[in-house]
């Protein structure tokens, strides 16, 4: 039986033009899938969203839903509209973790849609920008039938609410020769050490975990999380001088000069006479300049490691932030390297939880307290990457001076 | 349901990649050599065993229906060894490692109506928020803004003629749970919140509302008889933090909260760090269902940079080059107090040289 069709004329101007529209594919199952509930939500989802178009307004409002056992992970959506509107009057989203780096078989993304097509309303995007599956559209019943018949074969809920979120990693190692770590391996590691913390909001606020595995950072991590980790190297950078020779005389020495040795944020490339590059390793900060424009011939080191970076977030509530260095260096190899990483991480989630205030993100508590505090908390040492400049102003107490002047020393020593 | 049916979850967690990976970057891992841009919207790989493996890049209307989802699958396992991966901006890629299924591909992705590109220096798929076909708080459709914007931006994505890449984002709240961008599209509320006085004391917790304001305008207080909340609007900086906690404020309003466009953001830490974007236009109407004022401002952005830019400088360090001055005569926006920062940290964006461009 055919469903009674809202009117949709705003959203059928949004249809037009080339690019593929979201209103075609919600019609599609409003008037072509076999599923009569299907139809009626979809349908009346179109009825809905034609009326904010309208009125310019949103119309729904959350609430509590959650499936057995856990406490976060679901979205819930109930319209405020629901009378006019009542096959999608409940309309839930599920937030359910993506394997690390975004990998599907077809015959994996078929199943769930099959999982999708029995509960839900059809809609999923793939994926949020938390970095979740979002399986948008089922009634507070079928959100717990969805999820156990998923979880059944392999998936899980992330995180929603103060709570561990679903971590985010660049494809890296698996197709990428600017990888400096195992992105992989470090998303899983650390997201799946807190999976209580994911699926039982409990802590100050959100806590997100980002892996990018080169400083070019394809994940934002540094904008965008609590907990950044960025591959890097810090021997000497690999150079194919045959095939920087050959790029050179392929493009000539002006475009080399306009688009390489110039670009060099720390003046660190030389185009030596016969066409080879010298580079100041020592100078070099790895922002991967040279190596993007040519990366047939440059390449990272071998003592390769990562460089964390704590307190990233957006806006909310004392404006932007990014994370800053914590961790300058890292080498990630041993399994010891890789226990210490979710040790260091459990550290600073433990401090946060404890010393941040309601709704503080790990950012805003390090703002609020000053870095050094934190780094004593967390019991890392102060180093001068971490910072952009010292102190510019007099005004401070220093009389432990002298005890930090010799630790310092003592350290190196112990270094050497 | 009763209890005794319930069934215990399964805290698996984040799922290994690499049962879903294709079998030829499972072998690789790690072992990549160097990567090449045959063509817009193909990327080749090379690893140090020799292996090739060519990648098509698409564009899709993110918020995927069962049949479009499926069919994708269908070109997948017909032209692409039956593996899909998603970037970061949910665009699809497909994999394969015989240069001659690269063509035959791309004729299936585009004969089902989707696009490739999106590589290298192109305008990439715009990442975008939730909007009001999902989410509780939004001001805009940030969905029906992408897709309008893409259908005039659909070009830019198919080609590589940009300086650098271009990477642009939307949210439809001041939260902003779109990223940072070169270009951003934002909703900015422009008047304070309407406050629902009867409905305050049943919905809201009225200390965490209060805590939650960034600027401290809000405070307890009677109104009609009842405990309710009231906001100095004189202080208030429209920002709709309040509204998430406490429904009964409605920051939104169909005239007055508008659109707002950053450009600058950065994430790649590429030539100099990672920055964050700056106001460059505000007080565009949000108008559903095809924003074209919005769209046109952020065309006329993209005209000024790929007119003016070098290779490679992306628009925050094309800016830092020419200067604010010419960056607003260029793209013909107005200069106002409201650019002039004064949020905690403003000094810093203010000019303390003789630097100045004639
Ligand atoms: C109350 C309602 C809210 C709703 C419904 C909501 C919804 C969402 C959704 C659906 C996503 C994408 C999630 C995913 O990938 O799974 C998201 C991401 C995000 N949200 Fe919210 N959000 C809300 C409140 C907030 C608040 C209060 C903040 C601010 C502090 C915030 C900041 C963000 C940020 C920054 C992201 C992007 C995160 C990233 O880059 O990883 N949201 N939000
Ligand atoms: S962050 Fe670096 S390693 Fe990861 S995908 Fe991007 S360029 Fe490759
Ligand atoms: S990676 Fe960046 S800093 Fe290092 S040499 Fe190349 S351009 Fe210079
Ligand atoms: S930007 Fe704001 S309104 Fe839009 S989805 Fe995110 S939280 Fe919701
Ligand atoms: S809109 Fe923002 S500034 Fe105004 S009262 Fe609400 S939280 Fe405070």
């Amino acid at each position: 039986m055919a469903v009674q069709k809202f009117d949709t004329p705003m959203l059928d101007q949004l249809e037009s033009g080339p690019w593929p529209s979201f209103i075609t594919g919600i019609k599609a199952l409003r008037d072509n899938h076999p599923d009569a509930k299907i139809n009626e939500m979809t349908n009346s989802l179109l009825g809905q969203l034609e009326h904010s178009y309208e009125t310019r307004k949103g119309y729904w409002k959350g609430g509590t839903v959650s499936v057995y056992g856990y406490g976060g992970g679901i979205i819930p959506r109930f319209s405020e509209v629901g009378h006019a509107f009542v096959a999608s009057k409940e309309f839930h989203t599920l937030r359910v973790q993506p394997p690390a780096g975004n990998h599907y078989s077809t015959g994996m993304l078929r199943q769930l849609a099959d999982s999708w097509e029995k509960w839900g309303s059809g809609l999923v995007t793939f994926h949020g920008q938390t970095g979740n599956i979002m399986f948008i559209g089922a009634d507070t019943e079928n959100v717990q039938h969805f999820f156990d018949e998923i979880n059944d074969y392999g998936w899980d809920l992330g995180g929603a609410g103060p709570c561990v979120r679903t971590a985010m990693s660049c494809v890296g190692a698996a197709r990428c020769e600017m990888s400096c770590t195992n992105e992989q391996k470090a998303h899983r590691l650390l997201v799946n050490n807190f999976t209580d913390d994911v699926h039982r909001p409990a802590l100050p606020y959100k806590f997100k975990f980002k892996i990018s595995g080169c400083p070019n950072d394809c994940q934002n991590a540094i904008e965008r999380s609590d907990f950044a980790v960025i591959g890097t190297w810090r021997d000497d950078m690999k150079v194919d001088q045959d095939e920087f020779k050959a790029y050179v005389s392929r493009k000539g020495r002006q475009h080399v000069v306009d688009n390489i040795i110039s670009r060099c944020p720390t003046q660190a490339l030389t185009l030596n006479d016969d066409d080879s590059l010298t580079v100041n390793n020592k100078d070099c900060v790895r922002c991967m300049h040279c190596l993007n424009v040519v990366p047939k011939a440059l390449h990272p080191g071998d003592d390769k490691g990562v460089t964390i970076l704590i307190g990233g977030k957006r806006t909310l509530k004392i404006g932007d932030l990014m994370g800053t260095v914590v961790v300058p260096f890292k080498k990630l190899e041993t399994e010891e390297d890789w226990e210490s990483i979710v040790e260091l991480a459990e550290e600073i989630i433990d401090f946060w939880a404890e010393n941040g205030l309601e709704h503080e993100r790990c950012g805003e508590m390090i703002e609020r307290i000053g870095l050094a505090n934190f780094l004593e908390a967390i019991g890392i040492d102060p180093d001068p990457n971490m910072v952009d400049s010292p102190r510019q102003c007099s005004y401070v107490r220093m009389d432990g001076w002298d005890e930090a002047a010799i630790e310092w020393f003592e350290k190196k020593a112990e270094q050497a | 349901m009763a209890k005794q049916e319930m069934r215990e979850p399964i805290e698996s967690g984040c799922p290994d990649p690499f049962q879903y990976m294709h079998p030829v970057m499972r072998k690789n891992f790690g072992m990549w050599k160097y990567h090449e841009h045959p063509r817009p919207g193909v990327l080749l790989h090379v690893a140090y065993s020799g292996d090739k493996i060519w990648t098509v890049r698409v564009g899709t209307q993110r918020i995927l229906d069962l049949f479009s989802l499926r069919e994708l699958c269908d070109i997948g396992e017909k032209f692409a060894d039956g593996y899909i991966h998603f970037t970061i901006r949910s665009n699809i890629e497909y994999m394969v490692t015989d240069e001659a299924k690269v063509e035959p591909l791309i004729k299936a992705v585009e004969d089902a109506g989707y696009v490739v590109g999106g590589t290298q220096n192109s305008v990439t798929m715009l990442s975008h928020t939730q909007g009001w076909l999902h989410c509780d708080i939004p001001a805009t459709d940030a969905s029906g803004v992408v897709k309008s914007m893409m259908d005039e931006l659909i070009d830019e994505f198919r080609s590589t003629n940009m300086p650098n890449r271009v990477h642009i984002t939307t949210s439809c709240c001041q939260i902003n749970c779109g990223g940072q961008g070169d270009i951003a599209i934002n909703i900015q509320h422009t008047k304070p919140p309407k406050i629902n006085h009867d409905l305050v004391a049943n919905v809201c917790e009225r200390p965490s509302v209060v805590a939650r304001c960034p600027v401290a305008a809000i405070r307890p207080a009677i109104v009609n008889g009842k405990p309710s909340l009231e906001v100095d609007e004189k202080k208030c900086i429209c920002c709709g933090a309040c509204f998430p906690p406490c429904p009964p404020m409605q920051i939104n309003d169909a005239e007055f909260s508008k659109l707002a466009i950053w450009v600058g953001g950065n994430h790649s830490n590429a030539r100099g760090k990672p920055t964050f974007h700056k106001l460059v236009a505000a007080g565009i109407p949000n108008n559903p269902p095809r924003w074209p004022e919005a769209t046109a401002i952020v065309k006329r952005i993209l005209a000024a940079y790929k007119e003016g830019a070098r290779d490679w400088e992306r628009i925050n360090e094309w800016i830092e080059r020419i200067g604010w001055p010419r960056f607003f005569e260029a793209v013909e926006l107005p200069f106002t107090k409201y650019h002039i920062d004064n949020w905690r940290g403003a000094r810093k964006s203010l000019n303390a040289s003789t630097y100045i461009r004639f």
